[in-house]
């Protein structure tokens, strides 16, 4: 059943039309529940990402998190939603009614329409498109569109300041993650996701090892990747805009209730999803062993790697000092797009001057070094410049006298 | 009547979308040049080119719409709302869509629909009934293409951005 | 292949209907008492003075442009890598020579100062 060219709708529509419905209705019902499931898994796996960010965020800050309702507290977000369900649907008086209300359900489409590409096993992937990465880029532009449409809407200064500073960075930060995802791209001579993530094999002895990933020959790229996606998904230390524990909340300020949660949804999607993209492009998508054999096994892989990835992005978010958006520009323009264009060029020549494949891998891993290496160095720079500047002004003294301070476990 | 017969008298799923993605066009394209708000006239416009990239994918040509969303919805209407924004008066006033060359105006366009009417209907437009199997050997051939033999309009693109940019630098600093 | 896409347009849908219904059963499910001070622009503690047009800087206009003119050249080169393997020597140097142009251009902007964010 799982053969070489198995696909989901195909076998579901073989499948009705064995039960005597005819092709085109059994084709529209393959398709529409597939999209249904997809959705569903997407909702069903933000309400568990949100309880992991809190509890992970709460470990990192030394507190328990939620912890009340069901088991380690894992219907916490349920209630959430089922608070913000209930609450007040304000529109401010100035808002321009139209693009107010558009603006939160265009965020959602566009981080849902992700899903068509997401390659969860062989042959279960919604629609593997010809044009699967610069596809997921075009997404993009849906959400720079909601952004300035809500910044511009609520008619409000923060909120349409924020809105303009959000697009700023998206716009920035979209150059080093098409031009770094271009790279996985190029090696294989694909754009189809599906065919990304089978080209990850690594077959010893016949026996698909699953572990051909491209990051190991580009790490670098990699991490380029990464951190343009922990931008464009407004992460910290790129959460600027929003700056959540010390500014008012960003472009969607304006917004409450049902409206605001359905910003929260894309943003907690987009996050997941781009960690997704990075385990398609390489960490090798489904691969893993006994893949062949048990092909299903594929999904829990994905979703294994994604969730580390993820939760890779909540300890940055927990541990990391903020950007100011002087140096945030100036890092994506000035470090970024001319590092993974060098990467680009370097491929490219090496990809043509070597014909055998090792010999191409390893100067391809070779550039990757050296690039990876700058990009490190900038970072462990700024980080040690940043720790100056924040050392403590004056040491916490105890107000009763018997109470020492703790001795710091390093903050 | 039998089944073929019948199955003629409706339209074809593609048909119904395209006459959709038709109609989506049209109002969203008289969004964009009628409204009072400019704001509203740029989302016109990002929706109308959503409704031509639609098109693209119905026609197979996938490259083509996934350019057209990623350059002209993520960065051209930015840009133009950029544009809007940076003025006070357009952002939130209420300009009126229509000068006094409003009737010429109407007439020049319902003219050129005529004009495009009738060329629509003299093309002897090539029909193609073979699917596209093979998608991603087109966007390849496409791209050996661009290198190959379009490789001097390919360069002198990348020379005319320059150049682009370039006036753009100079036109846009603040000082 | 349309098939493919009949798929996306399933898709784009079940996208709208969701965040629409889930607004839609907000609206009716909370309570809705509007008054002026609730409707209010959000300001800190004062009314707002004016309208909500603040003068903005050119930089992010010149951000936009650059952009534009990188996505267009970054958009060129997924067909080619495709095609990649069986590009000719002299196709390969082209390509590299469209790349270096990128490059160039991120150097005059750079020279120009135009990447500086004050």
């Amino acid at each position: 059943m799982w053969g070489n060219n198995w696909n989901w709708s195909e076998a579901l529509t073989q499948f009705q039309m064995r039960l005597g419905a005819p092709e085109g209705a059994a084709r529209l019902v393959a398709y529409g529940l597939g999209a249904v499931v997809l959705v569903t898994i997407a909702l069903t796996l933000v309400l568990f990402l949100i309880w992991v960010t809190r509890k992970v965020v709460s470990r990192i800050q030394d507190r328990l998190g939620p912890n009340r309702l069901g088991p380690y507290g894992l219907f916490q977000s349920v209630a959430d939603a089922l608070k913000l369900l209930t609450k007040e649907d304000i529109t401010p008086r100035n808002a321009d009614v139209i693009s107010y209300n558009l603006a939160p359900v265009f965020d959602v489409f566009g981080v849902f329409l992700t899903l068509t590409v997401v390659a969860w096993a062989p042959g279960l992937i919604g629609a593997d498109l010809n044009i699967g990465v610069p596809f997921l880029v075009a997404l993009g532009a849906i959400g720079i569109m909601s952004a300035l449409m809500a910044g511009w809407s609520s008619s409000n200064k923060y909120a349409l300041l924020s809105g303009f500073r959000v697009v700023a960075q998206l716009l920035s930060y979209e150059i080093p993650m098409v031009l770094s995802m271009f790279l996985p791209v190029l090696l294989i001579g694909s754009m189809k996701l599906g065919t990304i993530s089978a080209s990850q094999s690594l077959y010893l002895f016949g026996f698909n090892l699953g572990l051909g990933w491209t990051v190991f020959i580009m790490p670098a790229a990699a991490l380029i990747y990464f951190i343009s996606a922990l931008a464009e998904a407004e992460q910290t230390p790129f959460d600027l805009l929003e700056a959540e524990s010390e500014l008012i909340a960003g472009f969607h300020i304006e917004y409450s209730g049902m409206k605001f949660a359905m910003f929260f949804l894309a943003q907690f999607m987009n996050s997941f999803f781009l960690g997704a993209i990075a385990v398609m492009l390489f960490f090798g998508g489904y691969q893993g062993p006994f893949v062949d054999q048990l092909p299903i096994l594929g999904a829990f892989y994905l979703l294994i790697k994604a969730m580390l990835v993820y939760l890779v992005t909540q300890w940055i978010k927990g541990t990391f000092p903020r950007l100011r958006v002087d140096q945030m520009m100036q890092f994506a323009w000035k470090v970024l797009v001319p590092l993974v264009l060098a990467l680009v060029l370097w491929q490219m020549i090496v990809m043509k001057i070597f014909s055998s494949s090792w010999m191409q891998d390893v100067s391809i891993l070779i550039g990757n070094l050296v690039v990876g290496g700058v990009v490190l160095n900038v970072i462990s720079n700024y980080l040690r410049r940043q720790k100056v500047v924040t050392k403590r002004a004056f040491e916490p003294k105890s107000l009763i006298g018997v109470m020492e301070p703790v001795v710091s476990s390093g903050d | 009547m039998s089944l073929p017969e019948m199955s003629a008298l409706f339209p074809t799923l593609q048909e119904v979308i395209f006459v959709l993605f038709a109609l989506l066009i049209a109002v969203t394209s008289l969004i964009a040049a009628m409204a009072p708000n400019l704001f509203h006239n740029a989302l016109g416009l990002v929706a109308t080119l959503f409704g031509i990239a639609g098109i693209y994918f119905m026609l197979e040509a996938e490259f083509v719409g996934v350019s057209q969303i990623l350059v002209y919805i993520g960065a051209i209407a930015t840009l133009i709302t950029f544009a809007i924004m940076l003025t006070r008066g357009m952002m939130f006033g209420r300009t009126s869509a229509m000068n006094r060359q409003g009737l010429a105006g109407a007439i020049i366009s319902g003219l050129f629909f005529v004009v495009l009417l009738g060329i629509v209907f003299q093309v002897p437009w090539p029909n193609v009934v073979a699917d596209i199997t093979d998608g991603e050997a087109l966007i390849a051939n496409l791209g050996a293409l661009f290198v190959s033999t379009y490789l001097l309009p390919f360069e002198l693109l990348a020379l005319l951005l320059l150049v682009a940019l370039t006036g753009a630098l100079l036109l846009a600093r603040d000082r | 292949m349309l098939q493919n896409y009949l798929f996306v347009l399933i898709l784009s849908t079940v996208a709208l209907i969701i965040p629409v219904a889930a607004i839609v059963l907000g609206h009716f499910l909370g309570p809705r008492r509007p008054d002026p001070i609730k409707t209010a622009t959000y300001e800190s503690g004062v009314e707002t003075i004016g309208d909500t047009w603040v003068q903005f800087r050119a930089q992010y206009y010149l951000i936009g442009l650059i952009f534009l003119i990188f996505d267009v050249e970054v958009i060129f080169l997924f067909p080619i890598a495709l095609a990649f393997e069986r590009l000719s020597l002299l196709s390969t140097l082209a390509v590299v020579t469209f790349v270096l142009i990128l490059l160039l251009g991120l150097l005059v902007e750079w020279r120009k100062g135009a990447l500086e964010w004050e």
